[in-house]
């Protein structure tokens, strides 16, 4: 299981939790597991083209995903995936 | 009188009442404060401004407070003059400097921002502010809140400049100095901000604290006699200053308070850390994060919050963006102190170093107005000259010893 950290704006979308413990082997499928428990927060977290948000940001652990393999990234049991609001900053370049 | 309307997403433009939240719970778009323009037209005249007190609050029907300023009475209104021995370095013919590295109580223009923050943290009833920063914001709100009897939680990166991080611990706040870059500490900072009930000025409280950037806007304006310059050179870190100098310009026409706009604005930003000078060249909206590297540790945000903003409002402008060397602005801080004496921080040296390059490149024309915002001072990052200055020259305590020593001098 990874620890998903929930931020602020979304915690009313999944039962006012600050982190959810989910399976899955990179982000993508951390994501979809979230989203399947909580069907609210499909349309916070992806656009109408199935892409990422562009003023979400994902972490692993430290590292913002664009640094690292994108959606592709690939999760091991200890990681901890946040989700931080850019509060406008930076574009997802994983499209 | 209160003007606010309510807080609107910049992206999608739902709208949401002034509460103390900062992305749009929708698509996660920042959110900005609205106003109502037709009844501030009404009351907001060039003369109502003139005859008030000479600090930010000039301007307060456009500033998103609703009880009235709780700090800041002495912030803002800082010297704007011309600078005559700079024009002649530049080859220019009509150059202003805007001059923040005064600004009161804690020598940036972070002083404005703070202090509608503080405020309107009182209002929405919290007991603590709190901030993720460079330096010059954690100085501003160690102090600001100091003065409103507020508990303060300060994050720093914790390799900050001396200068930076004693001006924050003078005021007796909590510093805690997170072992990474900024662009972790505001990481760190915004889920901090999920969990405590705590007003971080840039974060929860952003759409109001960025508000008071248009202050260095308004007084631009006003200190040319209502009239705004050609071009204006801004800083970018997060891109929110040059966003907001953008909106307050804008609103002054809105409001009748300026009759035309011709303004083109310039991000200025190291090499090292030029995200959003590299979106403006690239012609993109696409804000590609870097993980910075240069002597500008004000400026050195690599996944600035603002960015994209802070492109569309150059674009609008018709304005441009330039970087330069850590070498360059080592060079335009001793410009601008050898020329007009000020001594500026190192972003400041960045808006010297890229106003010569734009002049040089033929971008700004040298016979249109100029103005050069100064936005911090340099007794506080004092560290990247220590090896790019002359030394003191030491001699004995008698006449021979210095008669001795300045045969020799080669200045």
């Amino acid at each position: 299981m990874v620890k998903v950290r929930i931020p602020q704006p979304l915690q009313k979308f999944v039962d006012n939790q600050t982190e959810i413990l989910v399976n899955g082997k990179n982000v993508k499928d951390v994501l979809n597991a979230l989203i399947k428990n909580y069907p609210d927060l499909r349309e916070r977290i992806y656009d109408e083209n199935g892409n990422l948000r562009r003023f979400i940001n994902i972490y692993v652990n430290d590292e913002d995903i664009r640094f690292l393999d994108g959606e592709n990234t690939t999760i091991n049991d200890e990681d901890i995936i946040s989700i931080i609001p850019a509060i406008a900053g930076g574009e997802n370049d994983f499209k | 009188m209160n003007f606010i309307k309510g807080l609107k997403c910049r992206e999608c433009g739902r709208e949401y009442p002034e509460e103390p939240i900062y992305v749009c719970e929708w698509c996660f778009g920042s959110l900005e404060v609205i106003y109502d323009y037709e009844n501030i037209k009404k009351v907001l005249k060039r003369e109502t401004i003139e005859n008030r007190e000479k600090n930010m609050w000039r301007y307060r029907e456009i500033l998103p407070l609703k009880d009235g300023p709780k700090a800041g009475f002495n912030t803002g209104f800082t010297p704007l003059f011309r600078a005559k021995n700079l024009e002649k370095r530049l080859k220019a013919k009509e150059i202003y400097i805007k001059d923040d590295s005064v600004n009161y109580p804690t020598l940036s223009f972070k002083d404005r921002v703070v202090a509608v923050a503080v405020s309107k943290s009182i209002e929405f009833g919290y007991d603590t502010v709190a901030c993720a920063s460079t330096g010059n914001l954690a100085n501003s709100v160690a102090s600001i809140g100091a003065t409103c009897n507020l508990k303060r939680f300060i994050f720093i990166p914790a390799d900050l400049e001396k200068g930076k991080i004693v001006g924050s611990l003078i005021y007796n706040p909590i510093v805690i100095a997170v072992e990474g870059n900024y662009d972790q500490v505001n990481r760190l900072c915004t889920e901090i901000a999920s969990k405590y009930k705590w007003a971080f000025v840039n974060i929860n409280i952003r759409p109001y604290y960025s508000e008071g950037s248009k202050t260095y806007g308004y007084e631009i304006v006003e200190q040319l006699g209502w009239k705004a310059p050609k071009h204006i050179i801004v800083p970018c870190a997060g891109g929110s200053l040059i966003t907001k100098i953008w909106k307050g310009l804008n609103e002054f026409l809105k409001i009748g308070l300026i009759e035309e706009l011709e303004t083109k604005l310039y991000a200025a930003q190291p090499e090292g850390c030029a995200p959003i000078v590299k979106a403006i060249k690239d012609n993109t909206e696409i804000i590609k994060p870097v993980k910075p590297n240069t002597i500008v540790k004000s400026l050195a945000i690599g996944n600035p919050a603002d960015g994209v903003y802070a492109v569309r409002a150059v674009k609008e402008s018709k304005g441009y963006g330039e970087e330069v060397s850590d070498e360059e602005v080592i060079e335009g801080i001793k410009i601008l102190a050898e020329t007009e004496g000020i001594f500026t921080e190192t972003a400041g040296g960045v808006t010297v170093a890229v106003t010569k390059k734009l002049i040089e490149n033929g971008i700004i024309p040298p016979e249109e107005s100029i103005v050069i915002s100064i936005t911090g001072n340099g007794l506080k990052t004092q560290e990247p000259l220590y090896d790019k200055i002359y030394q003191p020259i030491r001699v004995k305590p008698n006449l021979e010893s210095f008669e001795e020593t300045i045969k020799n001098l080669r200045r």
